[in-house]
């Protein structure tokens, strides 16, 4: 199954802000590798060639905070969804 | 809002531990949890230990919804070709010393804080805590949506990522090195399916371990709980290793080319997958060494970095439970003092040591380096399954016998030395 339908699974109540913030100008002066683009398990992050910027849609997040952890260049500003905002697991 | 005793940050397994023993102290104790209800936001793979929380947690564990008990133990080993299983079966594993069940966290944490609210603590689900306040090296409350509440103690539950302790600099952040991403699904069954496909009476459940190609080499694994009607299938990888494999390790893919393995298809073939997940384990072990403690404030569960994997068992949560419960004794002391302060509060850190807690996380505090050895991902669990399979292999000329076999393995496989080597590294384990 491909991920857009297993992520359509999930309950989702999605802020109208994004909990992700990405600082493109670090992206653009540090980053070669690009680990966001591989290691988030709902495929959120996407390279946007024409602007040279990381684009990531956070109403999908399951909240795992894999992308933070594996940016070394502090580039991904990511907090928590606010409170009643996010995936709501019915089964964990 | 006046000063209240406790303020807990996140409705998990070690928070609500925490509040559920607060509250029964005769405390004044809020939960903030972020979800809609408490295990909204969690996952877990998951089996939870009963055997060693029966004295601690008692009253958490009589009635809670468990899904079933592990009488069945399962490990293979996949190369890319085939596969190498044990089966381990034991009605040993039913006395409640050393009992484990699978759960599933939506279920078992909401009832675990409905138990908090019968004991007169308040869960408060929606509410996100933005921050901490402080005076000083003090914490003396919590912000959240603009509002302030003060309190004696916080108690940080707020699970692996851990940010608002980093964000104060309570501890430092989690490493690639020391996460593994876990992703999962819940898989339904046709009825009677479950019990067929695993060999079980209807309650009897199994945990399943897989090693070696489910992750192409590299830390980690894949995990398969049968629930009482669902089935939890994963795998976990360490996030050191998605960095370095990059387009060659993506985690739904992983997970993908796991479900097609000839191992794993039979068991969910049918079945309908309810729910998708992922989380973050911290895998650093107590080598990590986060002060679980200081002025006004303690830490619980995995935002302490409080799991254990030894490669055959995995715990976090018996051990989320456990330091929820010790850091509400500790803090009841501190009431009763009337002193808040990191000294009294060391206290907390005597009760993890003298417990099961420290104990096992010390012993077993090499694990996550002896577990990061590749060896044991990709060479063992092919050589191991190339070696049997000649055993068993009949073809037209006298098969070799068991002495050439073995001796030809010693020869292809990994030089002897290095192999004793490693073998000497997982003694602790």
């Amino acid at each position: 199954m491909d991920l857009d339908r297993k992520l359509a699974l999930d309950a989702f109540k999605t802020d109208s802000k994004s909990h992700i913030l990405i600082r493109h100008e670090l992206c653009r002066s540090r980053c070669t590798r690009r680990y966001c683009l591989y290691v988030c398990p709902a495929g959120l992050y996407r390279y946007d060639e024409q602007r040279d910027e990381i684009q990531v849609e956070y109403a999908g997040c399951l909240e795992c905070g894999t992308c933070r952890v594996a940016c070394d260049k502090g580039a991904i500003e990511w907090s928590y969804p606010r409170g009643a905002y996010g995936v709501q697991y019915r089964y964990g | 809002m006046e000063k209240l005793d406790a303020v807990v940050v996140g409705a998990g397994l070690s928070g609500l531990a925490a509040a559920y023993y607060l509250a029964h102290g005769g405390l004044q104790v809020i939960v903030l949890e972020r979800g809609d209800f408490p295990g909204t936001k969690n996952v877990t793979g998951g089996r939870l230990y009963v055997g060693p929380l029966r004295r601690l947690v008692p009253e958490l564990l009589e009635g809670a919804p468990l899904e079933r008990m592990v009488t069945s133990e399962r490990v293979t080993l996949l190369s890319q070709e085939g596969s190498t299983t044990l089966n381990l079966r034991s009605e040993s594993f039913r006395a409640p010393h050393v009992q484990s069940w699978t759960v599933l966290r939506a279920r078992l944490d909401r009832w675990l804080g409905d138990r908090v609210m019968e004991k007169g603590g308040f869960v408060i689900p929606q509410k996100r805590v933005d921050g901490l306040l402080r005076e000083g090296e003090r914490v003396v409350g919590i912000r959240s949506d603009g509002e302030e509440i003060r309190s004696d103690v916080v108690v940080l539950a707020e699970g692996a990522l851990g940010l608002l302790c980093e964000e104060a600099g309570l501890r430092r952040p989690l490493l690639p090195q020391e996460a593994a991403l876990g992703v999962k699904e819940v898989i339904r069954l046709p009825e009677g399916s479950l019990e067929r496909r695993f060999g079980l009476s209807p309650q009897e459940g199994a945990a399943h371990l897989f090693v070696g190609a489910v992750t192409q080499g590299a830390f980690g694994g894949g995990f398969l709980y049968t629930n009482q009607e669902t089935l939890s299938l994963g795998i976990v990888v360490g996030v050191q290793a998605l960095k370095d494999h990059q387009e060659d390790l993506e985690p739904h893919q992983l997970l993908e080319s796991f479900k097609e393995r000839p191992e794993i298809s039979p068991y969910i073939e049918g079945g309908e997958i309810l729910e998708y997940s992922a989380h973050l384990v911290p895998e650093g072990g107590w080598a990590t060494e986060i002060r679980p403690y200081g002025d006004g404030y303690v830490i619980v569960g995995d935002a302490a970095g409080m799991t254990l994997n030894v490669g055959w068992t995995v715990r976090g949560m018996d051990l989320a439970l456990a330091s929820g419960r010790l850091a509400a004794d500790a803090v009841l002391k501190a009431k009763q003092e009337g002193d808040f302060s990191q000294g009294t509060l060391a206290h907390y850190h005597r009760l993890l040591e003298e417990s099961f807690v420290l104990k096992e996380l010390r012993r077993f505090k090499n694990a996550p380096k002896t577990l990061s050895n590749p060896r044991l991902y990709a060479d063992y669990p092919s050589w191991l399954h190339e070696t049997l399979k000649e055993l068993y292999t009949v073809g037209e000329g006298p098969r070799d016998s068991v002495g050439r076999i073995l001796w030809r393995a010693v020869r292809k496989g990994p030089p002897l030395g290095r192999i004793l080597g490693d073998l000497w590294s997982m003694r602790h384990l």
